[in-house]
């Protein structure tokens, strides 16, 4: 009863504010309270004291309030900021979660300590690994991705190459077709012990690795792609007048494409996997030499640090493979979004 | 003006009509160790220009004689020439419209337009015969759309665009109409006759709608059913644009309904 007279005496009395203040809450109400989780963490950081030494706790707890602000007027004052606007009121539930996050974790190791110290760390331990191990951690990123990119543009071109005489060539296709299935299946990682043996250097072996790993798959659905490719197309391209370097070129690979991407998606999964292994055992640099080193010396907070940098470079790695894939395979429709 | 001159010459049909000779063609697939006869020594002589209608039941092999006259497959006995050259292979001079459109999905219209140029390598200098081609079927506006934003009467004009970029002397259509919506397919039967008439091209037409080939053809050819031979070799003397309901056309589709066991029903 008492809420019918209640709604009743507000729809009198302000008609329009009601829809008005829905309206707002809706649009900016994630924002907000992404801002006061955000200054949630900044309080955690300063209110009590650490348990620990750790240099970059006052920097952390300010940088925190700083984003508290930005995530404040960002989305209530959405309207006039155009696309980043937009942007920001879409990712403000994630910014609510990641300030949440962020708050507990503070509160449980820096300040309370309920999670056993060295082997988590605090959020402003892994700022400090960014700010003062900074030239390390870069030289580890750049040996890593130069490793990578070396093994995996050689094993792309050479599996690519590879799965298109197979799939147009029969004569090709029975010699090389049973050493793909012999060798193939094997994981990379199992030549580990002979590649180090054999190669020059422990870069030219892990180079052969990471091309292997990248090989097998690329090989295998480029050709699946090329003996895929409809009959039809090569008789409508062969009435036309073209030649069997046309059809390769011009009909087969292109109508495969789909196919070779998958493989070459499949193939940078898997070549990230031989790439840390490779530099945890023989390469002495690299972000997985840089893990290794950090367990050594029980730097756990290092980890952690080298961790979030080596997903970033492979989730842009993928993220970079589809942009080139929706770039030249724009004729497909409704293709996966990464 | 020299130049407009040049362009309409190079527009113009540079290629008339080729003659077809059909000689004695028999052809047989294997499926599973068995031979499956297809063609019984099959003769039609096409003279140039001719508008030449190829009618049987379903799965009788007409496309099958179509493949041979295109050169994508060679006959187990007997002989096929157009302008006395023998046929050994395909060649842009015969070009085939197959039923489904079969464009390139990676390409755009534009661009399976310009495949034939492109496949022979005068491309770069002909460019301007693959707008001709596109305006010709009324798709020049649709240039830069990718087959899957088509529809099926629009990818079935832009194979046929396809084809007649490259000044075909015999163009083959192997059913391009039998997929269309019967609106779509009453308009592009009157295209293509307009085509035909305008390019001088022999064609080609395998159908199995016996009304179809009435109002196109100058003439019907009805084959017998697997493995097909010359049932009958029928003119049809009547002038473009025909009508539907022309009592002489009707008398002639109730003869080739008979000759194709239908007389009871028609």
């Amino acid at each position: 009863m008492s809420t019918y007279s209640l709604s009743d005496g507000l729809a009198s009395g302000a008609p329009r504010s009601a829809p008005v203040f829905a309206g707002w809450v809706r649009d900016s109400g994630v924002g907000v309270l992404a801002s006061v989780t955000w200054i949630a963490f900044g309080l955690s950081c300063l209110w009590w004291a650490d348990v620990g030494d750790w240099s970059r706790t006052h920097s952390l707890g300010i940088a925190a309030f700083i984003i508290a602000a930005v995530a404040l007027f960002g989305t209530v004052g959405a309207d006039y900021l155009g696309s980043a606007g937009k942007a920001l009121r879409q990712r403000a539930p994630w910014l609510v979660a990641l300030g949440a996050f962020l708050t507990v974790w503070e509160v449980a190791t820096a300040k309370f300590a309920w999670l056993p110290l060295p082997f988590f760390p605090p959020p402003q331990s892994i700022i400090e690994v960014y700010t003062d191990d900074l030239p390390k951690l870069l030289d580890s990123v750049f040996a890593s991705v130069k490793l990578q990119l070396g093994g995996y543009l050689v094993g792309a071109t050479v599996g690519f190459l590879t799965g298109v005489s197979i799939g147009w060539s029969r004569a090709v296709g029975y010699w090389v077709h049973p050493v793909l299935r012999f060798i193939g299946p094997l994981p990379a990682t199992a030549w580990l012990p002979i590649a180090f043996f054999t190669f020059p250097s422990s870069w030219s072996a892990s180079t052969f690795l990471i091309a292997l790993a990248t090989g097998f798959p690329v090989t295998v659905l480029t050709w699946s792609g090329v003996a895929s490719v409809s009959n039809a197309y090569y008789d409508v391209a062969r009435t036309l007048g073209a030649k069997p370097s046309f059809l390769v070129l011009k009909v087969a690979i292109p109508a495969a494409l789909p196919h070779v991407f998958v493989g070459l998606f499949m193939g940078l999964g898997s070549s990230f996997a031989v790439l840390v292994v490779a530099e945890m055992v023989g390469v002495k640099a690299g972000l997985g030499w840089y893990l290794q080193w950090a367990q050594g010396w029980a730097a756990y907070a290092n980890m952690y640090a080298a961790l979030i940098v080596m997903s970033l470079l492979c989730s842009g790695a993928i993220t970079l493979l589809f942009a080139i894939r929706d770039r030249l395979l724009v004729w497909q429709k409704g293709t996966v979004k990464w | 003006m020299v130049a407009a001159t040049a362009l309409a010459e190079a527009a113009a049909p540079s290629a008339a009509g080729a003659a077809l000779d059909i000689e004695q063609v028999s052809h047989a697939f294997d499926i599973d160790g068995t031979e499956l006869p297809v063609l019984s020594d099959v003769s039609i002589s096409v003279e140039p220009g001719e508008f030449v209608a190829l009618l049987g039941p379903s799965g009788c092999g007409k496309s099958t004689l179509l493949r041979l006259v295109a050169g994508l497959d060679k006959p187990k006995a007997g002989r096929l020439r157009e302008d006395e050259a023998r046929i050994t292979r395909p060649h842009p001079s015969r070009v085939v419209v197959f039923q489904d459109p079969t464009l390139f999905p990676w390409r755009s219209v534009w661009d399976n337009v310009a495949l034939g140029l492109e496949a022979q390598g005068i491309l770069k200098s002909q460019r301007h015969r693959v707008d001709d081609a596109l305006d010709l079927v009324g798709l020049a506006s649709f240039r830069n759309a990718y087959p899957h934003q088509l529809s099926g009467g629009m990818a079935q004009r832009v194979a046929l665009a396809r084809a007649l970029v490259n000044d075909p002397k015999i163009l083959i259509l192997d059913e391009p109409l039998g997929k269309l919506d019967s609106l779509t397919r009453i308009t592009m039967q009157a295209e293509l006759v307009s085509l035909w008439q305008r390019k001088g091209f022999t064609t080609l037409l395998v159908t199995h709608d016996a009304e179809e080939a009435l109002v196109l053809a100058n003439r019907v050819i009805v084959f017998s059913d697997r493995p097909a031979r010359v049932k009958a070799d029928i003119r049809v003397d009547r002038p473009y644009p025909r009508h539907r309901g022309d009592p002489y056309l009707a008398d002639l589709r109730r003869q080739i309904l008979g000759l194709l066991g239908l007389d009871a029903t028609w």
